[in-house]
């Protein structure tokens, strides 16, 4: 029977919404091959979130608290998981597909010479192991396949899995020693620039609204994109073009080399649809496009279409969505 | 220092992928290959810091069927110094990529893998993190810039990630990760190209060089996804607010 260890997420304190779609992946694992699961917070000061997942159906919430892992390095991280999996047995390990997971987890596979999958939409038991579906080619392709072993890395995409609903019963707290003196030291923090305060992350947010080319300047961005952000409570996002323009940071490119986000909504505001864009979104509920031109390739997967200049038609969607 | 550049051979990012009627793969008939757009933003750093610091060989590296000596031909344009084929027909799985480029890294011993973060057919985004585990190295993935610091035996490294930009440094050798932001790579010219022919290119069977890298991962089928209907065109903000309100019913 599989014995999966989830990767907790956290950022700030706060666990990243994302960890329990991961435990809704080890959750359907176990409700079709029985077997339990794991959960594994690494970093400095941990109780507050090691506490939010002792109701997401672990039968244990490990902790491993040190002050050299305050900062997530890939050397340490990876280590300290390394040693877990042996320590616990698990021969499943997966965490939500993040710039966090997708750092640290094929190196802790490599200390234990196992394969990985990435970006897991799907997984079925199948004769004693089981079969996978996973996204490739920007989103233009799907695989089944199999990872043969008897251990097994995955990153999963959040959205492809249902967060369960909390268990009534806890789960323990069990801390795992850690001698951070013992640890690998070739990677060293020097500094983090935080997420802009204020808005949602866009992984997270229910409403995306993305900004494209059409948009000439921060200032126009923060105005309309931002604007109308705002006044849905959404989080902000845009194409590639954008940052490399510098006018967004990376930090809010969706695509296929950016962000994956499934939003309920999400408004591509003068962003043509290129597929390396719509690899990040086209799996949004409702996805409304607004673009000057006709013929865009956006409109194709837009359930909204709206031909129109966003510099006439966002304003007019602000001031018609604000109250009185 | 050498710094070792791995190549792959993939489709060019602007053709459209279409999957075969048979699920065993993509179609490739008339398909236009490329070098790896990360993988070229690999190169260019290496070649720019060459071109800084002078003292440095460029190694481009491609693992896989004859024709990746396209790709490899195209790094020797760009300004690369040599080349090496690692010839295999088999389908390779990351862990395996990362098991050969391992063995070469023993027998060039880099000062430096600089590699793309992605390839953009398979989106795996594993291989330099496998190799850094497998050699013991250091890291830096999602690299958007390098600066090589103490005589070139620390990278301090600015990564993006999902929170924003981080910064690093890692002691050398290690291996480190492009993100799209790092440079912008430089055209192939004609006199690069005449000079690439006479650039050495070894080619070495991948059974002779690393005979345990086998894949762990088999396909099974390959898929075209679900394909998204068109919806309505709107004619009006009134008109989008009220579908979104009253027919969608998500705001
Ligand atoms: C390896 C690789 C990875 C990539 N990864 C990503 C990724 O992760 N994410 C991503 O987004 N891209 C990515 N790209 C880039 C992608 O191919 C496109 O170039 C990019 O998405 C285009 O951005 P855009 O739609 O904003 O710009 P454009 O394609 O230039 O489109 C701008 C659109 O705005 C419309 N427009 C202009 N002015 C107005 C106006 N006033 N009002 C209304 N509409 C207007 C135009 O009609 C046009 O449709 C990647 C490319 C490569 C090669």
């Amino acid at each position: 029977m599989p014995q999966i260890l989830v990767i907790a997420e956290h950022d700030q304190g706060q666990l990243k919404a994302a960890t329990l779609a991961a435990t809704g992946f080890a959750r359907k694992v176990g409700s079709a091959a029985g077997g339990q699961f794991e959960v594994l917070v690494l970093g400095h000061g941990v109780a507050g979130v090691a506490e939010s997942l002792r109701h997401c159906g672990a039968v244990s919430v490990l902790t491993a608290d040190d002050p050299a892992l305050r900062h997530p390095l890939a050397d340490k991280f990876a280590a300290v998981i390394a040693g877990v999996v042996r320590g616990r047995g698990a021969t499943m390990v997966v965490a939500a597909a993040s710039t966090f997971s997708k750092d640290i987890l094929p190196r802790a596979a490599g200390l234990l010479d196992t394969g990985m999958l990435s970006d897991v939409i799907d997984v079925w038991p199948d004769g004693g192991d089981f079969t996978f579906k996973r996204v490739l080619f920007a989103g233009n392709a799907l695989a089944t396949v199999k990872l043969d072993g008897p251990l097994k890395f995955l990153t999963v995409r959040a959205a492809a899995f249902a967060t369960p609903p909390p268990t009534e019963s806890a789960a323990p707290v069990v801390a795992v020693p850690v001698d951070g003196a013992t640890l690998p030291n070739q990677i060293e923090f020097v500094a983090r620039e935080g997420r802009a305060a204020g808005r949602p992350d866009a992984t997270e947010a229910p409403i995306v609204v993305s900004g494209g080319r059409a948009i000439r300047n921060a200032d126009d961005f923060e105005r309309l994109v931002g604007g109308l952000a705002d006044a849905l409570g959404a989080a902000v996002g845009s194409s590639r073009a954008l940052v490399d323009a510098g006018i967004t940071p990376n930090s809010l490119q969706i695509g296929q080399t950016g962000k994956v986000v499934a939003p309920n909504l999400y408004f591509a505001l003068g962003i043509s649809g290129a597929i390396q864009h719509l690899a990040g979104m086209k799996d949004t509920r409702v996805i409304v496009a607004v673009n000057k031109d006709p013929e865009a390739p956006v409109f194709e997967v837009a359930d909204y279409g709206l031909v129109g200049d966003v510099y006439e038609v966002v304003p007019e969607l602000i001031a018609k969505l604000k109250p009185g | 220092m050498k710094i070792l550049v791995p190549l792959k051979r993939v489709p060019d990012a602007d053709t459209k992928i279409r999957v075969k009627p048979d699920g065993s793969g993509i179609e490739t008939d008339g398909v236009k290959f490329s070098v790896n757009p990360f993988d070229a933003i690999a190169l260019e750093e290496a070649l720019r810091l060459k071109e800084k610091f002078g003292d440095i060989e460029t190694v481009v590296a491609s693992i896989g069927e004859e024709a990746c000596a396209e790709q490899l031909r195209t790094g020797l344009a760009m300004g690369a110094d040599r080349a090496v084929l690692i010839r295999s027909d088999a389908d390779l799985d990351p862990r395996a990529v990362a098991q050969v480029l391992a063995a070469l890294f023993r027998r060039e011993q880099p000062g430096l893998v600089l590699m793309g973060k992605q390839a953009i057919d398979d989106d795996s985004n594993q291989c330099g993190q496998m190799l850094a585990a497998l050699l013991g190295l250091g890291q830096a993935t999602f690299v958007s810039k390098l600066e090589l610091l103490d005589h070139a035996s620390r990278a301090r490294c600015g990564r993006e990630t999902d929170a924003g930009l981080e910064t690093v440094t890692v002691t050398l050798p290690a291996v480190l990760t492009t993100d799209l932001r790092l440079n912008e790579p430089r055209y192939v010219s004609v006199p690069g190209i005449l000079k690439a022919k006479k650039k050495p290119l070894e080619v070495l069977p991948l059974t002779d060089f690393c005979a345990g890298a086998v894949s762990r991962t088999k396909l099974l089928r390959l898929e075209a996804p679900p394909h998204r209907q068109a919806g309505a065109r709107v004619r009006s903000v009134d008109e989008l607010l009220d579908k979104l309100r009253h027919e969608a019913k998500v705001i």
